[in-house]
């Protein structure tokens, strides 16, 4: 890749692929630059789609990731409703769904995650995911007040979809394989916490091994519960399915780029010369924990399109090496995490609780701090988070 | 250059007050953005401008 670009294509215009062409006009980069996206909307945000968009608080047109004058300023040809189905490394060509190819000298892959479906269905009618504009229309359509929804997935978003829809006035009910809600992310005592706060506002909740849902039930093409793998039943009018996500690279197959969980990227997020990677479908190997490892939050994809962006113009190899954040709004609290938690050895919650709307608690892996968690106190974090950037010991800042 | 932030739609990520400390801060609970300087200079505006491109929550606003 010796010659400067003139025709950068990015496969994807969210929060990573829109972001990747604004840095790149920042950047001072002023030739061809198209995204393809298989939606129809203009580029939005997906975080509130499962909190204000949801309960109603916001309108569609609010969610927008920039506004009309902004966008035409970008002078992007963006191609939306068009997918991308064959990537050709060899030739520089991409195939899309409108049956013209799009040549290309430089590449960015930011098609994100899809959302994993439970098996056969697919096609029932009161079966929802979450992860678009159109998927949060179809399900508020269906929290109608007093109705009986059953989530499945104690996650970020199975937990955000239950406060939204206790909000609502629906009766909700919790499934997750694990004793609490969150606890797979955040541990057992946070989870236990978090599962309090959430019967706190009325959801009912069945969590633990034995209540793992084997499948959905249905009558004339509409669920009518979930079926437990110990046999039990739970009737339901609405479910929600939100058992985690899986990245979109399928229209990556025989491109002959490195496909595990993700596009397998170099430090420096590329999978080829000149193709990048960003966003939730990126796994790179992370300097700041020597890790590898793929981010599906929202900063991490913006993080990831500035770094990309100034990559494609300055053909420099550098890493990207970030301590990742999160945060997700429960009822009226938000939780923040700084770090990068997954597979921590001890979690120490050092203050508060959630009941008293202040907590804060660290993460171990190793003898490192790796992650910390807080709750209305939000100036302990950022001393924090330099701690975890420092790569300080555990030893020296929490003790034994 | 002015510069609009909207409260509630910030997520509090603090991006904007690492990447341009003197026009940015947060509140010390929530962490919601600060704005210190609502029409800085032009030494400020590199600064200003990566923020607002960084902003995960579409939260920023420059106006020239
Ligand atoms: C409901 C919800 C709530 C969330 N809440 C939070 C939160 O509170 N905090 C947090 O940190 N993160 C949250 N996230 C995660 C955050 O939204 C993601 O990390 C972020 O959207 C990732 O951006 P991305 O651009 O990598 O991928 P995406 O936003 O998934 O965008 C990928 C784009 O690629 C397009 N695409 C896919 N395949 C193709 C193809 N073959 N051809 C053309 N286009 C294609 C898609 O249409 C899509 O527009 C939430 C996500 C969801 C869905
Ligand atoms: S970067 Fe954006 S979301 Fe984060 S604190 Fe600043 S304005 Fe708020």
């Amino acid at each position: 890749m010796s010659a400067a670009p003139s025709n950068i294509v990015i496969v994807g215009a969210s929060a990573a692929g829109l972001t990747t062409a604004a840095a790149l006009r920042r950047n001072g980069y002023d030739r061809d630059l198209t995204l393809v996206d298989a939606e129809r909307h203009v580029p939005y945000d997906r975080p509130p789609l499962s909190k204000h968009l949801l309960t109603g608080e916001w309108g569609v047109d609010r969610v927008a990731l920039k506004t009309e004058a902004d966008l035409a300023s970008l002078a992007v040809d963006i191609r939306s409703g068009v997918s991308a189905t064959k990537l050709d490394v060899e030739r520089s060509i991409l195939s899309l769904t409108d049956a013209t190819d799009l040549p290309f000298d430089r590449l960015v892959i930011a098609t994100g995650v899809t959302p994993r479906v439970l098996p056969e269905s697919a096609h029932l009618a009161g079966v929802h995911t979450l992860r678009t504009i159109d998927d949060t229309l179809a399900l508020s359509e269906e929290l109608v007040a007093g109705r009986h929804l059953v989530v499945v997935g104690g996650g970020f978003l199975g937990t955000e979809v239950a406060a939204a829809a206790i909000g609502l006035g629906l009766r909700v009910t919790l499934v997750n394989s694990r004793p609490t809600p969150l606890e797979r992310s955040l541990g057992p005592a946070i989870g236990a916490e978090v599962a309090a706060l959430h019967t706190g506002h009325g959801v009912e909740l069945r969590t633990g091994p034995e209540n793992a849902v084997q499948s959905l039930l249905s009558s004339a093409g509409r669920v009518t519960g979930v079926l437990f793998t110990d046999g039990s039943t739970l009737n339901a009018d609405v479910v929600f399915v939100a058992i985690g996500a899986s990245p979109t690279v399928d229209w990556l197959n025989g491109s002959g780029l490195s496909i595990g969980d993700g596009v397998e990227c170099a430090p420096d997020l590329s999978a080829a010369p000149g193709i990048y990677a960003a966003g939730d479908v990126a796994r790179w190997e992370n300097p700041a924990f020597d890790e590898s490892m793929r981010v599906e939050h929202r900063t991490n994809a913006t993080e990831q399109a500035m770094h990309v962006g100034a990559r494609l113009v300055d053909g420099a190899p550098d890493a990207f090496a970030s301590v990742p954040y999160f945060w997700t709004d429960q009822y009226d609290l938000k939780l923040q995490v700084h770090g990068w938690i997954p597979g921590y050895d001890e979690v120490r919650i050092l203050e508060g609780s959630l009941v008293e709307r202040r907590m804060l608690a660290v993460f171990r892996r190793g003898d490192r701090v790796v992650g910390a968690l807080g709750v209305g106190a939000a100036k302990a974090l950022r001393q924090w988070r330099q701690l975890i950037v420092d790569r300080t010991a555990w030893a020296d800042v929490v003790g034994g | 250059m002015k510069v609009i932030a909207d409260i509630e739609v910030c997520v509090a990520a603090g991006v904007c007050a690492a990447i341009a400390p003197d026009v940015f801060d947060q509140d010390d609970e929530v962490g919601k953005v600060i704005l210190l300087d609502a029409n800085p200079g032009d030494d400020q505006l590199d600064a200003v401008r990566d923020a607002v491109l960084s902003c995960p929550s579409a939260a920023l606003r420059l106006v020239e």
